[in-house]
Order: C-alpha cells, then sequence, then structure tokens
C-alpha cells in the first residue's frame, strides 16, 4: 500500500508553483526599453480570461510602440514609443499566477527584484492582486490594476497602487439604481437574491451590492456565498428555487457562471432578472459555451465598440484581428489600466518609481483620451479612479446590447430573462 | 419536495464521482501506485467527446467508445514508457512522476485546445427527465447508470474471471505470482489499460453535462481521491457506495448548512468515518 508522508505532500505542494512560466513579448531593440511586469492567471480556472488580458495587452504595447495615426485621440496612439523618453519602447514582462494569491505574490517579488521591472499591471482576481500589490508597495514599485475590483483593494492607504476599473462600490449602486427604475415601469422587484463566489471580489463585491440595494430600500431575501471550484451548484440554484426571489445577482467566475446556467436550465429554474457582474458573464467563453441558454441576462460592462472610426472601434478592430473575437469588458479594462500606466511613464519622463508614481497621482485623462466607457481616469488620495463608471447591457443572440443608462442605451431592455 | 430534489441531485452527483473515480480504484488497488494524473485522463476523454461532436457531430455513442479506446491506449502506454520504469525507483519518484505527468498533460493541453471554456450542448441525449416535481437531467442518469454498470462488471471481471484472479495475484504479490506462471507486466499494463478506459468512459459521459476546459480534470480529481480512500482502496463496490454518499452529503449540507460548509461537512465526516474504519468503507487491513 502506497503512503504519503507528510513530508512527500509538502515536497509536492512546493513543486506546484515551480511551473508558472515567464515569458515575455514586445520588442527589445538597442534603444532603451521600459520593462513593465504584468502578473495574470494564464493557466488555472481562470485562464481564459488570463490570456485574453495577455492578449489585450499585446494590442496594447503595438498601440504605444508603433505609430497609429487613427488613434489620434489616444495619448500615446500616433507616436512612436514613448515620446517622453525620447521613443523608447516598452516591454512587458508576463507572469503566470494560476489564479493562486500565494504565487502572485512570488510572482510580484521575482518581476520586481530579477526581471526589474519598474511598474507593474494585473492581476485580475481581485485575490492575487492583493497579494502581488503589496509586494510592489514594499518594494515601491508603482502598480496599476486595471480589472480587479474588490473595494478593499483602495482601501489599504497604499501609496503605490492605483486602480482604474470602477468598483464594487459603484456597482452596488448601479444595480441599486437600475432595479429601483425597473420597480417604477412596473417589473415586479421586492426581492434579490446575491450570490456570490466567496474569495476577495466575490464577498467584498457581494457587500458592496447589498449595500446599494439597501440605499435604494430593496428587499435582500437571500445571499448565498459558495465555493467557485465547486464541482456541482444544484443546492444553490435549489436555494434560489425555493426562496423565488424576482432578480438573482451572480458575482461569479467563468466555471461557475456556465455550471450556474446549465444547472438552472436542468432544474428548470428561470427567476425573471438574472444579472450577472462582469467576470465570468463577460468571459467570451462564456457566451460560447452557454449562451443559448442565458438569453436575457443582464450584465455590467464598461466597454462598447462604438461608432465606427471611433478610438473603441479601432482598438476592437485591432483586438479582433488578433484574437479572433471582439474584445471583452474585462480584457478592454485591464488594456486600459496598461495605456493609463504607459501615460504616466511617459509623462514622468523617467523610468523612476518615484516620478512614475508622482505621474500616476497627476493623471487627468477625458473620456475622449481613453478607449473604454468611463467618464476619464483621475486618482483620488486613495488610487482609485473617481472618474470610473460602468453600463448595464443585455445579452442578444451573441451580443451584449447597452441598455441602461437610458441615456447610453443601444437598445431597449426586453424583460423577463428568457433562459 | 425540494429536499427530495436535493438527495435526488446529490444521488446523481455521487454516481458521477464514483463513475470518476472507478478508474482510480483500479490502478490505486491494483498497483499502489496513486496515479495523479487521473483527473487529467478525464479531461482527455472529454475533449475527445467534445471534438467528435465538432468535428463528426457524433454523441455518446461514439465518443464512449473512441474514449474508452483511446485512454486504454493511452494507460497501457504510460505503464510501459513510465510507471515501470518508475516502480523501481524511491517512493517519492512514483508519485512525483505521475504527478509530472499531470501537469504535462494540463499544459499541453492549454497548449492545444487554449484555456477557453466549451461545452456540449446539453440535449445530446434527451434533456431533462420530469417525474411530478423531479427533474432529472438524462444526461446524469445514463452516467449514473454507467456507473452502477462499470462498477458492476469490474468487480465480476476481478472476482469471477481467470483474467481477474491474474490482475489481484500480481497484486497480491508479484514475485509470488510470477513462480507460479503468471507474467505481471501484461497484467499491471492491462490494469493500467483498463483504469484508463474507464475513466475514458466517465470523462466522455461527464462532458456530456460539465464543462469542458484544461484545469477540469483538476477540480475533479481530489473528489476521486477522498471516494477510492473512503470506499476502501482497490474495492471497486466501496467507490460506488462512497461516491454515492459523498454526493448526497455535499448536496444536503450546501442546502441545509450552507454551500461554503460543505466540503468541511464532508471531510469532517470522512476523517471520523477513517477515523473508526481505517480500511474504508469495504475495504479489508
Amino acid at each position: 500500500m502506497l503512503k504519503l508522508s507528510r513530508r512527500s505532500l509538502g515536497r509536492m505542494a512546493l513543486a506546484v508553483p515551480m511551473v508558472a512560466p515567464v515569458f515575455s513579448i514586445g520588442r527589445a531593440l538597442a534603444a532603451p526599453t521600459v520593462k513593465i511586469g504584468a502578473i495574470f492567471p494564464l493557466s488555472g480556472n481562470a485562464g481564459s480570461a488570463g490570456q485574453g488580458l495577455q492578449r489585450a495587452l499585446g494590442v496594447a504595447i503595438d498601440i504605444v510602440n508603433n505609430a497609429h495615426p487613427d488613434l489620434k485621440a489616444l495619448p500615446l496612439g500616433p507616436t512612436a514609443g514613448l515620446p517622453g523618453l525620447d521613443g523608447a519602447k516598452v516591454e512587458v514582462t508576463f507572469a503566470d499566477h494560476q489564479g493562486n494569491p500565494a504565487v502572485s505574490q512570488s510572482d510580484a517579488l521575482r518581476l520586481i527584484t530579477q526581471d526589474k521591472v519598474i511598474a507593474m499591471t494585473g492581476c485580475y482576481q481581485s485575490s492575487c492582486t492583493l497579494t502581488a500589490s503589496a509586494v510592489a508597495e514594499r518594494y515601491g514599485i508603482p502598480f496599476v490594476a486595471g480589472e480587479s475590483s474588490a473595494p478593499n483593494l483602495t482601501e489599504r492607504g497604499f501609496k503605490w497602487f492605483f486602480r482604474t476599473t470602477p468598483i464594487g462600490t459603484n456597482f452596488g449602486e448601479a444595480y441599486g439604481n437600475f432595479l429601483a427604475g425597473l420597480a417604477k415601469t412596473g417589473h415586479p422587484v421586492s426581492s434579490v437574491a446575491i450570490v456570490n463566489e466567496n474569495t476577495d471580489y466575490g464577498s467584498s463585491t457581494g457587500d458592496a451590492i447589498a449595500a446599494g440595494l439597501k440605499k435604494y430600500n430593496l428587499n435582500l431575501a437571500l445571499r448565498i456565498p459558495y465555493n467557485a471550484n465547486a464541482t456541482d451548484l444544484s443546492s444553490e440554484v435549489l436555494q434560489l428555487k425555493k426562496a423565488n426571489p424576482d432578480t438573482v445577482i451572480f458575482v461569479s467566475y467563468t466555471s461557475d457562471s456556465i455550471l450556474y446556467i446549465k444547472t438552472m436550465q436542468t432544474l428548470g429554474y428561470k427567476p425573471p432578472v438574472v444579472i450577472g457582474d462582469d467576470s465570468g458573464f463577460s468571459d467570451p467563453a462564456f457566451v460560447k459555451a452557454v449562451g443559448n441558454l442565458a438569453q436575457g441576462a443582464v450584465n455590467r460592462s464598461s466597454f462598447g465598440a462604438g461608432k465606427e472610426g471611433s478610438t473603441s472601434w479601432v482598438v476592437n478592430q485591432m483586438y479582433e484581428k488578433a484574437a479572433g473575437h471582439a474584445l471583452d469588458d474585462t480584457s478592454a479594462r485591464g488594456m486600459n489600466g496598461f495605456l493609463v500606466l504607459c501615460d504616466a511613464i511617459d509623462r514622468a519622463g523617467s523610468t523612476e518609481p518615484a516620478k512614475i508614481q508622482a505621474a500616476l497621482r497627476a493623471t487627468d485623462l477625458s473620456a475622449d483620451q481613453i478607449m473604454i466607457g468611463y467618464n476619464g481616469v483621475k486618482f483620488g488620495p486613495d488610487g482609485q479612479n473617481q472618474l470610473a463608471s460602468t453600463l448595464l447591457v443585455q445579452l442578444r443572440d451573441t451580443s451584449w446590447d447597452v441598455v441602461w443608462p437610458e441615456s447610453k442605451a443601444t437598445a431597449a431592455l426586453v424583460l423577463p430573462f428568457k433562459g | 419536495m425540494i429536499v427530495l430534489q436535493v438527495i435526488v441531485s446529490g444521488l446523481l452527483l455521487g454516481a458521477v464521482y464514483a463513475l470518476f473515480s472507478s478508474g482510480l480504484t483500479l490502478i490505486w488497488g491494483m498497483m499502489n501506485v496513486v496515479n495523479f494524473a487521473h483527473g487529467d485522463f478525464v479531461m482527455l476523454a472529454m475533449y475527445i467527446a467534445f471534438f467528435c461532436w465538432t468535428g463528426l457531430h457524433a454523441g455518446p455513442a461514439l465518443s464512449v467508445p473512441l474514449a474508452a479506446g483511446g485512454l486504454f491506449l493511452l494507460g497501457v502506454i504510460v505503464y510501459f514508457g513510465l510507471i515501470k520504469g518508475v516502480m523501481r525507483g524511491p517512493m517519492l519518484a512514483q508519485i512525483i512522476s505521475t504527478f509530472g505527468l499531470a501537469l504535462l498533460l494540463r499544459y499541453s493541453a492549454f497548449w492545444a485546445f487554449s484555456a477557453n471554456f466549451v461545452t456540449l450542448p446539453g440535449d445530446l441525449v434527451g434533456g431533462t427527465i420530469i417525474v411530478g416535481s423531479l427533474r432529472i437531467p438524462a444526461s446524469r442518469l445514463v452516467a449514473g447508470l454507467v456507473a452502477l454498470l462499470l462498477t458492476l462488471g469490474m468487480h465480476l471481471m476481478l472476482t469471477r474471471t481467470m483474467l481477474g484472479s491474474r490482475m489481484l495475484a500480481v497484486a497480491e504479490d508479484r514475485q509470488a505470482a510470477m513462480l507460479v506462471g503468471i507474467r505481471p507486466d501484461p497484467m499491471q499494463a492491462l490494469a493500467w489499460g483498463l483504469g484508463a478506459a474507464s475513466t475514458g468512459i466517465a470523462g466522455a459521459l461527464i462532458a456530456l453535462f460539465y464543462y469542458i476546459s484544461p484545469t477540469v480534470g483538476e477540480s475533479l480529481v481530489l473528489i476521486a481521491f477522498v471516494v477510492v480512500c473512503l470506499g476502501g482502496f482497490g474495492s471497486v463496490p466501496g467507490a460506488l457506495v462512497a461516491g454515492l454518499l459523498i454526493g448526497v452529503i455535499e448536496s444536503l449540507s450546501a442546502y441545509w448548512v450552507g454551500a461554503v460548509y460543505q466540503d468541511a461537512v464532508v471531510y469532517a465526516l470522512f476523517l471520523a468515518v477513517l477515523w473508526i474504519r481505517p480500511q474504508g468503507l469495504m475495504g479489508t487491513l
């Protein structure tokens, strides 16, 4: 009989993080290059989201390093390289944290001490951004998070951490406002359920949404925290079926979002309003896998390709060429964070972390100067972008149409959820 | 009525666990080798089912035998290419080698199939059967029935046939088996082949209702180890009973206690059972 000693199990556990691959893309020329570290889940359960982000950064590197006259609205669009650093090119070293906060932490340490990156971005999962940014803070390296939305990330009093994406509190406000508006138009929203995965992202976003609902006097009937790696979600769906809320808000990653939609279909459960909080629902893999079962689902997003010839439209075309599908919200937010970081390095005119930090603090980009639908980028004292905003979109066939707020809607909201 | 549905869902989930674990039981019980690549074998079988659908528009009638055959071959290759040599080395080498194989398969899958999640159409096997207020997905029912048949078949093969006796003899004492004229290599290769083939069947069936991604094996494999351990090492019927038990306990505890606590409940009960019966429910010391 095989016996596993405690020591051998320990050694196996140590072996896991060692397989995280590190590789670079970007152009290493004789001219000085600016090295930036990017940590994403390139493998693991969120691998599809991480690889999407990697492709988005690939497009962003192209935008920064090469001249794109059709992107003249973006600060680094029409020029080649960083003009403030004599046309220096940016080079990104990618690391794979596999969705594991401990690996993310050691990746950050390695990027800073061995690869000598001067700034960092990442890490998709808030729990991984939490650990990696703590290392950056200790070493005094600027860290721009483009897509991690757990509110607590910017509540730590960090000096080197900046975040461009809207956060849980913004979403809570948006959902509350949206549902309160629905109630006025005669749709029943007397009870709402929040189903959230139980790591940093799900828990803190769930809290923020609960606060948003309270603000608009909406009744939180049920809250179900669950493990995103769960193999089966029947019990959670049956709990929902029993409580029968009017609206269900899922704060989920990709694999669990897919599993929820499949399980809801087999158990014959269809709440009138289904809202997905971005992440899992925004992963292009979600629509490919269960789009036909999720028609009418509402999702939050900040990216829409917009009119032909617009900045976002051109960027979307570039991404589509590289990835084979349209730019999704998560990848777009990551790309925007990276471009904001590059703009700050350019304005700093230096690779000194302190000067980049000062330039980040002074960032003041208008809605026209970015490739995503925020009102702009301007960081508060906590490092949070004060001009971040969110839209709500609804799934129709394979595309997400903007349905809220009305001023930005491109299609009318159709309820109930068709499944 | 909802509780009844929870129990039925738990039983169907448990049948999947049992199906998933049957191959592991055979290899673990017969060879005393822990196959960490087990979950990734299932992942490969799921992709076989997926490509059967996308390439040939064929359902489980083709994908199940194809996955069984493909994985049988892989099992035999792994035995001769890796396990046979490593068996002579220290215990740690045996453990790390299948662990390495798991990572090799997983990262090859990332490279070959990308990290995207894919699924098969939900109605490949007849949708959902509705009995009163109970809803039973046909695909899970089929998986459950196959789990029962596979368990029964494997049990009968091991206990009622000459081949099974030979395999058990090799498992019991390799030297003694050689003395009575049994060549151990073909028997052990066969154990790996059959173990992997049943994993192939499991994977092709699980693909009908689960998502498919390179990491899917990772999330299922831990539970397979628990099932085999709880059922009793090498006991094929034990794995079935343990799988069903864990499925029902997981579902009920998620429903009553809360989804985040279900694993704590399952593992607490698991440890309690092992404390009373270290050999597992149906194993022998």
